[in-house]
């Protein structure tokens, strides 16, 4: 779907949701109050002046004390690569992007990452990963590194990684095995209005960060959740 | 055992960028104190990199544990950078994940974080990558706890990709010369942007651009160390007592921060142009200056000391 199609779907009275140079940021009503909506879309690198706008518009949410859900709409490039952006301190903006959003939620405003189109690295982290739970649309692509790039790294043909790529979906880029590591929390049904099924997932949001349990549940990540709790059962024992 | 050794380093002359995680951890806190969770004798390792015929180590490249700094209970996680570049794998992501989520019961006085990282590690990927954002929420939960989390840089692998991010997520940080924080590294943007827009070889533009000096001097980091355990130790006492809350108001001021520094330096190619422009009187000698000069520069630095993170 594109970011038209799920914004017509998910707000069927219309919207005040625009986007700019890539960036996405409004309100559309919701639920019988309102939606915030800030994102990425178009395959855009986000960098510290992306970050910044995005940031600025959750910060203005959280003040606002409405506590309406802030869905994160998300189809980006990786962040982007410059020495520029590095020059001025890109971890700080993404991070900060990511503490916004995470004190938006903690501050009453449900959060939900939608991704629709491609992310990668730290774009992904700093903006859909970085919400309660995220739900995706067929079609997403999420990564962390392309296949032929993996196998330039990890000095493994092509042809092998393709083969381990069918029963190891912890190393693979591409929507089911993000699924699979917990990390995509739902995929929704495009043929089905977005506005009840975002509903009902913000009917039943998680009250904690559940991804490790689905990464163990679903055998995309088997061991993650365990370690986590040996550490914490070790450390109670002082 | 451990306590031993620990009594046969000298802090004082220990290189933190030579040590390795466990004698950081062990010169870091109070002699005899460190006691580790998951040890090695454990061997909670990788699932996943036998397929890549690699070979694996028993703590997974990080160390986790409680200890105490002048006698204070603290909680400390060290990445060994000599396994893998100190990179987020699914064990070691759910070490640090699980240290973290630990503080919010113990409620230490403080969580100690010292990074050692290349970021992801690509046979990991999915797995490193959504352990960094469960990192990053859950230190957001334990600041908003009110305990301090605070990292400490100056190893071999820096702190790169999603460690860059999580680093910006804590309360405090303190860094080294030879410490680099960044998102993308050198290769990374020279293997994607071009050797024009990155050289990689060029040792003095990564420096100068990614490490400690530059950011302590735009306020990237909190404080700068000499390169022995006993001046991280120093600063890691420091940090923790003047740790910034993690509310709307400390979100606001980052806010104002960020974009401060990018309506003032935003249109600057070099880091020694942020310098000049910081009002930095020599900014070639930035470099070389040795850790007194280079605190005197600092404390001139309008930018560097703040609340704002």
């Amino acid at each position: 779907m594109t970011l038209a199609e799920i914004l017509a779907s998910l707000f069927p009275q219309g919207h005040a949701v625009a986007v700019r140079d890539g960036l996405v940021t409004g309100t559309g009503p919701f639920a019988g109050g309102r939606m915030h909506v800030v994102g990425v879309d178009g395959d855009t690198p986000l960098g510290v002046d992306g970050a910044l706008v995005l940031s600025r518009a959750v910060l203005d949410a959280v003040r606002a004390g409405d506590r309406a859900p802030i869905l994160v709409a998300v189809d980006s490039d990786s962040q982007r690569m410059s020495r520029r952006d590095e020059l001025l301190g890109l971890n700080e903006c993404l991070a900060h992007l990511a503490k916004a959003l995470l004190l938006a939620d903690r501050s009453g405003h449900p959060t939900i990452g939608l991704i629709y189109g491609h992310s990668a690295a730290g774009a992904f982290i700093a903006t859909a990963l970085a919400t309660r739970v995220l739900a995706a649309l067929p079609g997403a692509n999420p990564s962390v590194m392309d296949l032929p790039s993996v196998a330039r790294v990890t000095k493994l043909p092509l042809d092998t990684l393709k083969d381990m790529a069918k029963s190891t979906p912890v190393f693979a880029p591409g929507l089911d095995n993000m699924v699979a590591t917990g990390a995509v929390h739902v995929v929704l049904d495009p043929d089905r209005p977005l506005e009840g099924q975002i509903r009902a997932v913000i009917d039943t949001l998680p009250a904690e960060d559940v991804r490790d349990r689905l990464g163990a549940e679903r055998g995309g990540r088997p061991v993650a959740r365990a370690v986590a709790a040996a550490v914490i059962e070790q450390a109670r024992l002082g | 055992m451990a306590a031993d050794r620990a009594a046969s380093f000298d802090p004082d002359a220990l290189s933190w960028y030579e040590a390795t995680a466990r004698q950081r951890v062990l010169a870091l806190t109070d002699p005899g104190s460190f006691r580790e969770i998951l040890p090695p004798t454990e061997r909670r390792m990788s699932p996943h990199l036998p397929l890549f015929d690699l070979p694996r180590a028993f703590d997974d490249g990080i160390v986790v544990g409680s200890a105490r700094l002048d006698g204070d209970p603290v909680l400390v996680a060290a990445q060994e950078g000599r396994f893998m570049g100190g990179a987020f794998g699914e064990v070691h992501g759910g070490k640090l994940v699980g240290l973290l989520r630990a503080a919010l019961e113990l409620k230490p006085r403080a969580v100690l974080i010292l990074f050692d990282t290349g970021g992801v590690r690509l046979q990991e990927a999915n797995a490193g990558e959504t352990a960094i954002a469960e990192t990053m929420r859950a230190i957001v939960d334990v600041r908003a706890a009110g305990i301090p989390v605070v990292g400490l840089i100056g190893g071999r692998a820096g702190c790169y990709g999603g460690g860059g991010l999580i680093a910006g997520t804590c309360s405090r940080l303190a860094v080294s010369e030879g410490g680099r924080i960044s998102v993308s590294g050198p290769e990374v943007i020279e293997t994607n942007k071009g050797a024009e827009e990155f050289d990689s070889r060029d040792r003095a533009l990564v420096w100068r651009t990614m490490g400690g000096k530059h950011r302590r001097l735009i306020g990237g980091a909190d404080a700068f160390c000499a390169d022995t355990v006993a001046a991280f130790r120093a600063a890691a006492r420091d940090l923790v007592g003047r740790a910034p809350a993690l509310d709307l108001d400390t979100l606001e001021a980052e806010q104002a921060r960020l974009e401060a520094r990018i309506d003032r330096f935003g249109d600057c190619r070099d880091a020694t142009d942020v310098w000049a422009r910081l009002g930095v009187n020599d900014p070639e000698s930035v470099p070389a200056m040795d850790t007194a000069a280079f605190d005197e520069t600092v404390a001139r630095s309008p930018e560097a000391d703040h609340d704002a993170r």
